[in-house]
């Protein structure tokens, strides 16, 4: 057990955890975080992404050692109020059915247009091609991200 | 206005207010509480004060803000809005206006509160109209009341009851305390489906907000205090269990409170009941994390107590089956055999399918609070009832004892039909005397079993001189049950007809998954059609309406169990909307058409070749559901069928060596992904007045078959056994 000072969402939070401990567990265990989500626990699935300095990373990869002071971003960090541009496009889009892979989607979302603000399609399903959703809401998703990046474009 | 007789739900209604007096319905919600969150808040009403239960689906609040209560699980299907859409119709207010809340399983007074077989709005049509319409004629009678009226002389509308010929308004918010106690009304008038103003729009999903931004909903994210984690080992391979393990190293090991076997089996098994591992390693702790190290640090001596399977023995059985096998169901029309030996051109080809997983993204889960009196259990589960029924019978505890509430559910497709987490954890519950929240890894899920069936069929045809179908025949085996559907279509379409349903052994265990059988069938059936069509040198489509002609005109048989105008009726449409005569270079078009849970669908592929790989343009989908509830969302269902009938064929299978799976995760099991999916989906609804049918399923069985077809188009070969892909073949 170790103590780690981490940088969640612009807050610092304090946990007492194995090192080892991915920090998807540190999140949903110790901090109640919950809507990071856990797939497959080998980064196959892309439910547990997060923002780990601004990039798309699978949480339950990544030891709560290795992030040292990196910001996190998780789901509930996003936005204030769920106004980020990737979230008003899911709205818009209607895009969820169970909903479950969708925090992971809209992460994986929100970082590629963040380094890339107008995307192709081949680079839409480059990036997203880690994030399984099993319901298939597959064509709604790449919708709302070109929506998402038009709007963007707007503001 | 159509009357309808109250009287079969009056004493049901009756109930549910003694239940509501009790705390049971009002008292319900475990992370937000009854008040509207502020996500939920509505624009324009302030949050009431008071809330009075009109019946047991409407509470209306006292600034007319409306509870609805959406009585079945919600897997992504999306009734937790569309049944409360139906409601809010007949009681005529605003959507605007409308909190949706889950409700709990209550038997005394919801109906088939379960999600399976795409029934969901089918069974319930009737009971939440008739909740809607006498909530607001109770309104009404109390209006009437306080104006010294009768209910003929008001209207009600929007929220709104009037005096029609008078100035008088009041809300339902302002009226609502007066309704309480008003007696049921003996019947109920229903609007005219042609005044519908909510029913057939486009409502968004109830839940999106909390989704888009994390709130936890479902029952992985379920918390209690003082509730402990618990993870389950089960044994390697089928036909194995467990016979003890280094309990005493894993219970020191950190983190970890309690490490014990479990006995979960049940004296009478029901339906639902999984029956592959009912012993199990079970390990408690605080937190997830140590869980999972502590399952790889276990030592467990496994005894073998069945046949070890291998995937080439299954293959032996369905081909030995296909021979020999028992038929469970048949169906002869005309003289086949006879017909076979007149026929100029015959063709036979097999078809197979392999065992695969479920995989909803949430893993199993469940909650469970063990006392000595009582059980509560709340979690995603499609059958709260039968989950609380085994629960009862493994704790030896009477049913009014235990409770079961539904969270959101992170995916069904026929899974969560099966309660076999939800009693794992009340026997772990029971044991360590604490609440507990089961939680398996995805390996645990996608090794446990309950999977689809693996089948083989075989189908054969034979033509005339003038290329009419004269004799069809198919014999399709399963393990453990066989996948055909006798009275289907061809059934009623063809002079000579056979159809012969084969069941198989195995100790793998299986289940229900997203249209069962139907799965298979559809893709088996309408590929054959496709080259039947094509060696009696016709349109696939032609092919198919002459045959639903005769289905129509002069049916074969008995009874057949699908409408043949409406068969033909999505092939018409989809054939229309497609512009399915037109030839566009480079694009190669596959088409098939299926019924099933009630609901009719054609779907045409169009596919391109592109890099030498085969890809999926646009997908045509014509729908005959009935009435559609809720548009976009009635889309996206079929839409996602699409894509997971176009997943599975292609890349989803499970393997199996001396009875354990190879493919424990998504590293080996492959489910489609966003490069692998059609480019767009275009759903179009056949309009009709028809009471509402399913579409959790019925999307799904088709894509099949026109992936197999469009491919042969862009490839030049035929695609029998699933999954499709090879390693030189995936869908760009």
């Amino acid at each position: 057990m170790a103590s780690f000072n981490l940088n969640i969402n612009g807050k610092t939070q304090q946990v007492e955890v194995d090192p080892a401990t991915p920090i998807l567990w540190v999140l949903r265990d110790h901090l109640d975080l919950l809507g990071t989500k856990y797939g497959c626990g080998i980064a196959q699935c892309g439910s547990c992404t997060i923002h780990v300095g601004g990039m798309a990373v699978r949480s339950c990869q990544l030891p709560v050692s290795a992030v040292g002071n990196q910001e996190i971003t998780t789901i509930e960090g996003l936005s204030e109020n769920g106004d980020h541009p990737v979230q008003q496009a899911w709205l818009e889009h209607d895009v969820y059915q169970c909903g479950y892979c969708q925090a992971g989607q809209i992460m994986s979302a929100s970082a590629l247009l963040k380094s890339n603000p107008n995307p192709t399609d081949e680079e839409i399903e480059g990036s997203m091609n880690g994030n399984i959703c099993r319901c298939g809401t597959y064509t709604r998703i790449k919708k709302a991200i070109k929506t998402a990046a038009a709007n963007t474009e707007n503001a | 206005m159509t009357r309808i007789k109250t009287s079969y739900n009056r004493r049901s209604f009756m109930k549910v207010s003694a239940a509501a007096s009790g705390g049971m319905l009002i008292g319900f919600s475990w992370l937000n509480g009854c008040v509207p969150a502020a996500s939920n808040k509505k624009a324009g009403l302030a949050v009431p004060k008071e809330w009075f239960d009109i019946n047991g689906y409407i509470k209306i609040g006292d600034t007319g803000l409306v509870t609805i209560y959406s009585p079945n699980p919600e897997i992504g299907q999306n009734v937790k809005t569309s049944m409360p859409m139906i409601v809010a119709e007949e009681l005529d207010v605003p959507w605007e206006n409308v909190i949706v809340e889950q409700a709990p399983l209550n038997t005394g007074f919801y109906q088939n509160q379960f999600a399976g077989g795409s029934l969901s709005i089918r069974l319930s049509w009737n009971a939440l109209r008739m909740a809607g319409a006498t909530g607001r004629r109770m309104l009404m009678e109390a209006a009437a009341k306080e104006w010294g009226l009768t209910v003929a002389d008001l209207t009600a509308k929007d929220g709104q009851i009037s005096e029609t010929n008078g100035e008088r308004t009041v809300s339902y918010g302002e009226i609502a305390s007066k309704a309480v106690g008003i007696e049921i009304p003996e019947e109920v008038e229903l609007k005219e489906i042609k005044d519908f103003k909510l029913i057939g729009t486009s409502i968004k999903n109830v839940d999106g907000k909390k989704i888009i931004t994390g709130e936890p909903l479902f029952g992985l994210d379920f918390k209690r205090e003082g509730m402990k984690i618990a993870m389950i080992q089960h044994p390697p391979a089928f036909g194995m269990t467990v016979k003890d393990f280094n309990a005493e190293e894993i219970k020191k090991m950190p983190g970890v409170t309690d490490a014990f076997i479990i006995d979960t089996t049940l004296e009478e098994v029901g339906m639902f009941d999984e029956k592959g591992f009912l012993q199990l390693i079970a390990i408690v702790g605080e937190s997830t994390w140590p869980l999972i190290q502590a399952k790889k640090a276990i030592k467990a001596n496994w005894e073998t107590i069945g046949e070890l399977e291998d995937s080439s023995l299954h293959v032996e059985r369905l081909e030995k089956a296909l021979v020999s096998g028992k038929v469970q169901e048949s169906r002869v029309d005309g003289n086949p055999d006879a017909a076979f030996k007149k026929a100029v051109k015959v063709i036979e080809r097999t078809y197979s399918a392999p065992f695969i997983a479920h995989n909803t993204m949430e893993p199993m889960n469940f909650f469970a609070n063990v006392t000595e009196n009582a059980a509560e259990l709340i979690g995603p589960t499609q059958t709260p009832e039968a989950l609380e029924g085994s629960v009862a019978k493994l704790l030896n505890m009477p049913i009014e004892n235990i409770t079961v509430n539904m969270t959101r559910i992170g995916g069904g497709f026929g899974r969560r039909l099966y309660v076999n987490f939800g009693v794992e954890a009340a026997a772990i519950s029971k044991k360590i005397g604490a609440p507990v929240k089961l939680i398996y890894t995805r390996e645990d899920d996608m090794s446990q079993g309950t999977y689809r069936p693996t089948y083989r069929a075989r189908y054969k045809a034979g033509l005339d001189e003038n290329n009419n179908l004269i004799a069809f025949s198919v014999k399709g085996a399963g393990l453990p049950d066989g996948p055909i559907f006798p009275k289907r279509f061809p059934a009623g379409a063809v002079e000579n007809y056979r159809a012969e349903k084969i069941g198989g052994k195995t100790n793998v265990t299986t289940g229900a998954w997203r249209a069962p059988r139907s799965n298979f069938t559809a893709g088996a059936e309408q590929s054959f059609l496709d080259e039947v069509a094509e060696l009696a040198g016709k349109d696939p489509i032609d092919f198919r309406l002459e045959l639903f002609e005769r289905a129509m005109n002069n049916p074969v048989g008995e009874e057949h169990d699908y409408e043949a105008e409406r068969y033909a009726g999505v092939l018409k449409m989809v054939k229309e909307k497609s512009n399915w005569g037109e030839k566009i270079p480079g694009v190669h078009r596959g088409v098939a058409a299926y019924f099933c849970h009630s609901t009719y669908v054609a779907e045409v592929f169009d596919m391109v070749m592109q890099n030498g790989q085969p890809k999926i343009k646009k997908v045509w989908c014509a729908v005959d559901c009935g009435i559609v509830v809720n548009r976009d969302a009635a889309k996206n269902m079929v839409e996602g069928g699409v894509i997971d009938g176009i997943g599975h064929s292609m890349y989803s299978k499970l393997t199996f060596a001396n009875g354990a799976v190879s493919e424990m995760n998504f590293d080996r099991y492959q489910l489609i992904r966003h490069s692998q999916v059609p480019e767009e989906i275009e759903v179009f609804f056949v309009e009709n007045e028809i009471a509402p049918t399913g579409l959790g399923e019925p999307g799904l069985p088709p894509a099949i078959g026109a992936l197999a077809n469009a491919m042969y188009k862009a490839t030049g070969q035929r695609y029998y056994h699933q999954p499709f892909a090879t390693e030189r073949q995936i869908l760009g």
